[in-house]
């Protein structure tokens, strides 16, 4: 594996769409359960625990080769929120697109010709980290990391906050996200023998409500 | 579905010529510019004096979800399936330039499900004189100032001031009302974009977006020929 490779997977500017969102950043401050760093950190702990360690199990399950179909259905079946699902349809489209062109691979094109309008972006991002020559781990770690690094930088736009603190906030909560991948991990390698129900389905129903409420406004700054 | 070409699975990502099943999409036309200069109003304009001639759709972008895009509804310049809107995250700059996944995502499903299609306008959000559209997601692109905004933009340039493919300074109408110097505003233009081509208009005039649109239907020539 390419130590490198991984950096370029789990640049916030990979082109792949993670920008317009905000993990339901934007709902939770506008509803005032996110006002400052101190109740970020709570946010994205929340996150990282919940639907972090589900898409950082599903991208692990991905890398190690087990079919989109299947981890497909399961992250369905973890994703309660239509909005939600939507929109880790879309990204999962968007993904399949930069990481075709960035690391052509008979996998993912494969898995373009199958979800033509975008499988659930976790599964995605395991399959773009095979194809990136990485392993189940560094799946993991990228979806964990990625389930609350997108929610930290769309506070800072929300809230104006100061964003050494919203980064400060992410360093603190490494050591946690190296926890949940190894969990993520973990559980990825029992899906051969046991099935998708081997998969964590930790489930956060505000997150879920709130994307629900979210994705009625009439006017909002991001998509999710 | 176009996907199911292997050979043209690296290629057909942005901005190849042709589509996956051997025709030639759509000329794709960026408008950007600063807030209020009067992209919307020009591309709802450009839409009324082509869409009987061509096939053609629009996307935009916009800070905030839909504005521009339901704008364009209510003045029903064209059927709705032909506008789409893509949501930028507060930032219409990087959805058109550093990460274009997003609308090379609403042009291709616009092709899908209304195609074919002889154009697609795709409009930023208002936005700073820096943003200018990526080349992979367009193949012309349209920068909008207009005369009140004041009349030293131009000379300030700037990557969509200098390098735009066509410059527009709208609202011609308002100038002797703001202070704004065309002369200044022609010769600041002429120095600064080394000889593309800059076009004064005034929507409210008789004239309109003619000149515009006019550009338009020259670049289309060239892609098609």
């Amino acid at each position: 594996m390419s130590r490198a490779a991984l950096l370029v997977l789990a640049d916030g500017r990979f082109p792949a769409g993670g920008h317009a969102h905000s993990g339901g950043a934007e709902e939770a401050v506008k509803a005032g359960r996110i006002t400052g760093a101190a109740d970020l950190e709570d946010f994205c702990r929340g996150r990282l625990h919940t639907a972090g360690l589900v898409a950082a199990s599903l991208a692990a399950a991905a890398a190690l080769g087990v079919p989109a179909r299947e981890l497909d259905a399961a992250a369905d079946a973890r994703t309660p929120s239509p909005a939600l699902r939507a929109a880790a349809r879309k990204l999962g489209r968007q993904l399949t697109r930069a990481a075709r062109a960035t690391w052509p691979s008979d996998e993912l094109d494969a898995l373009a010709r199958e979800f033509p309008k975008g499988a659930h972006q976790p599964v995605v991002l395991g399959l773009a980290a095979r194809a990136a020559g990485l392993g189940a781990e560094d799946a993991a770690h990228c979806a964990a990391y990625e389930s609350v690094s997108g929610a930290a930088t769309a506070t800072v736009r929300l809230l104006s906050l100061d964003p050494f603190a919203a980064t400060g906030v992410l360093a603190r909560l490494a050591p946690e996200v190296d926890l949940v991948a190894d969990a993520a991990v973990e559980a990825a390698g029992r899906v051969r023998g046991e099935g998708c129900g081997a998969l964590p389905a930790a489930g956060a129903p505000v997150l879920e409500i709130g994307a629900e409420v979210h994705a009625g406004w009439a006017v909002r700054l991001f998509a999710s | 579905m176009h996907l199911d070409h292997p050979h043209a699975s690296s290629t057909a990502l942005s901005a190849d010529a042709r589509r996956p099943d051997g025709r030639r999409r759509a000329l794709r036309i960026g408008l950007g510019g600063p807030v209020g200069s009067g992209k919307t109003a020009t591309v709802a304009a450009l839409c009324r004096v082509l869409r009987d001639e061509l096939s053609l759709a629009v996307v935009t972008n916009d800070i905030y979800t839909r504005e521009d895009a339901e704008f364009l509804l209510r003045e029903a310049v064209l059927p709705p399936e032909r506008i789409s809107a893509v949501e930028t995250g507060a930032c219409p700059h990087t959805a058109i330039r550093d990460d274009i996944s997003a609308n090379l995502e609403a042009v291709e499903d616009l092709e899908d499900e209304v195609g074919p299609l002889d154009l697609v306008l795709v409009e930023s959000g208002g936005d700073n004189l820096t943003a200018t559209f990526s080349k992979g997601l367009v193949d012309a692109q349209i920068f909008v100032i207009d005369v009140a905004g004041g009349d030293d933009i131009p000379r300030k340039g700037g990557p969509g001031v200098t390098t735009a493919d066509l410059l527009v300074v709208n609202k011609t109408d308002l100038a002797p009302y703001v202070g704004s110097d065309l002369g200044r505003m022609a010769a600041d233009a002429k120095a600064q974009r080394d000889g593309l081509p800059v076009v004064f208009q005034s929507l409210r005039s008789e004239r309109g977006v003619t000149d515009v649109a006019d550009w338009v239907r020259a670049r289309l020539a060239a892609w098609t020929a």
